[in-house]
């Protein structure tokens, strides 16, 4: 039994599924009924959806896809993508999904995670932190996939998501996206430490040995992963794929009581 | 044919895909004359138990469910928050539940270590308690995990009640089952192969 769930982070854009470096370079992964069935099989603990370009560019959730997702995957799924409203995060769940990720729009209107928590529970919203390091120090959160920059500090919005109803954080190193270097232990452990909800960590894992340091050092209670289980190996081709369970296991038991 | 009932609380949509994808048919039903002549129930439930009472009490339908469910026995399936209605009550409310089963429904709060994370949220292994047609063919399997997501668990009186037990800082009934009345804490829907074989037997039954 997994102590800590790994959860493959499948990006969406238009109808196909592609993977991002640092938020940029837009690779073609493939088609997401595909992957997912894929997924599917492999038995993975969960997945999560985040449309990248509904999101940069506001453009409407595509339940569409959505829909064809939940036909095929029964396993927690979660979808982020420019969410605007109670009405939408409805739809959302009606479909099959159980969690929605906001980014974006928390920032213009807090309210909303506070609307969904209220109706869902605060276990169906999941408040996401997008953080990029500034060239001479100091790091900024971006909104809209990267594209707007935004005052709060990481640990003041981290809390402030945290009190309107969020009931989980996902943290994503923008830096670190793509990069299969590792996460970045320092900004998830301050975020960590600094609130009471589980924190997903995002952007970096290479290796089964990431997703141990993590949750090891920095209190990570989930990981998402993305080129590792969409890749090969690092600079290879497109195969879906997933660790292997058992020296997952062995690798968070060693971290893990 | 299996009728969910739709009384405005979770997440159906996912029920009824899984059941397609079983190729076993169900319909989602909100028209209490409808859910009157249903001969296999599937009570559904994410969200607070005092709302759920609330909903299932207004109108027609709490006694519907109760004939169907006391008087001509169909097979009834709790899940999550449904299976917590099967209840006596819960810690979480002040109104009763169903009160078809024995049990209560507590918090996991103050009875386990604080530094666990509450809601209990994840895949958890249950064990068998109980020999049950609802899970039957879970030897098969080396381990049987389901996803869960609740703060509120279920107690039962007599253990003859009590089919799967799951452990979560503290020992619970993750499955229960009284005659033709069965509750599932996790969510079999989102589970893989074990929710499918979950819904396959009930199916049968």
């Amino acid at each position: 039994m997994l102590k800590v769930r790994v959860i493959p982070c499948l990006l969406l854009k238009n109808r196909s599924l592609v993977k991002t470096v640092k938020f940029k370079k837009y690779n073609y992964i493939g088609d997401p009924i595909n992957t997912v069935r894929i997924f599917n099989e492999l038995e993975v603990d969960e997945l999560m959806f985040l449309d990248i370009f509904a999101s940069k560019e506001s453009r409407d959730i595509n339940f569409e896809i959505l829909k064809d997702i939940a036909n095929e995957c029964f396993m927690p799924l979660s979808y982020g993508g420019n969410i605007k409203s109670l009405d939408d995060a409805k739809k959302i769940f009606a479909i099959g999904f159980e969690k929605v990720v906001i980014n974006s729009n928390a920032f213009n209107n807090l309210e909303l995670i506070e609307q969904i928590a209220k109706y869902f529970g605060q276990q169906s919203v999941v408040g996401s932190i997008d953080v990029k390091k500034g060239l001479f120090g100091g790091e900024h959160i971006y909104s809209r996939h990267g594209k707007k920059r935004e005052k709060e500090s990481v640990v003041e919005w981290a809390k402030k998501l945290e009190s309107a109803g969020a009931g989980e954080l996902l943290l994503t190193s923008i830096d670190r996206d793509g990069t299969w270097s590792g996460y970045d232990i320092e900004l998830t452990k301050r975020v960590t430490s600094s609130v009471q909800i589980p924190v997903i960590a995002n952007g970096g894992a290479g290796s089964i040995s990431d997703i141990a340091e993590v949750v090891g050092r920095a209190n990570a209670s989930a990981c998402a992963v993305g080129s590792m289980v969409v890749y090969q190996k690092r600079g290879m081709g497109v195969l879906v794929n997933f660790p292997d369970k058992k020296s997952l296991e062995k690798a968070l038991d060693s971290v893990v009581e | 044919m299996i009728t969910i009932v739709d009384y405005g609380m979770g997440n159906l949509g996912s029920i009824k895909n899984m059941f397609k994808y079983l190729g076993v048919e169900s319909t989602i039903q909100s028209d209490v004359d409808k859910i009157k002549r249903a001969s296999k129930i599937l009570l559904p439930g994410v969200g607070s138990f005092d709302t759920a009472m609330q909903k299932i009490n207004r109108g027609d339908l709490r006694e519907v469910l109760d004939e169907k469910a006391l008087k001509e026995q169909v097979p009834i399936l709790g899940i999550c928050l449904g299976m917590q209605l099967l209840t006596k009550n819960s810690e979480e409310g002040e109104f009763d539940g169903l009160g078809w089963i024995d049990a209560k429904s507590i918090s996991f709060k103050d009875r386990v270590d604080s530094q666990l994370k509450i809601p209990h949220m994840g895949w958890n292994i249950v064990r068998k308690n109980q020999k049950s047609k609802l899970t039957e063919g879970f030897e098969l399997f080396d381990e049987s995990r389901f996803y869960f997501v609740h703060s509120y668990f279920v107690r039962v009186e007599d253990e003859k009640n009590s089919i799967l037990k799951t452990e979560y800082g503290v020992e619970f009934d993750s499955a229960i089952q009284k005659d033709n009345i069965f509750g599932v804490q996790f969510h079999p829907e989102k589970s893989h192969k074990f929710g499918m074989k979950l819904f396959e037997n009930f199916a049968r039954i």
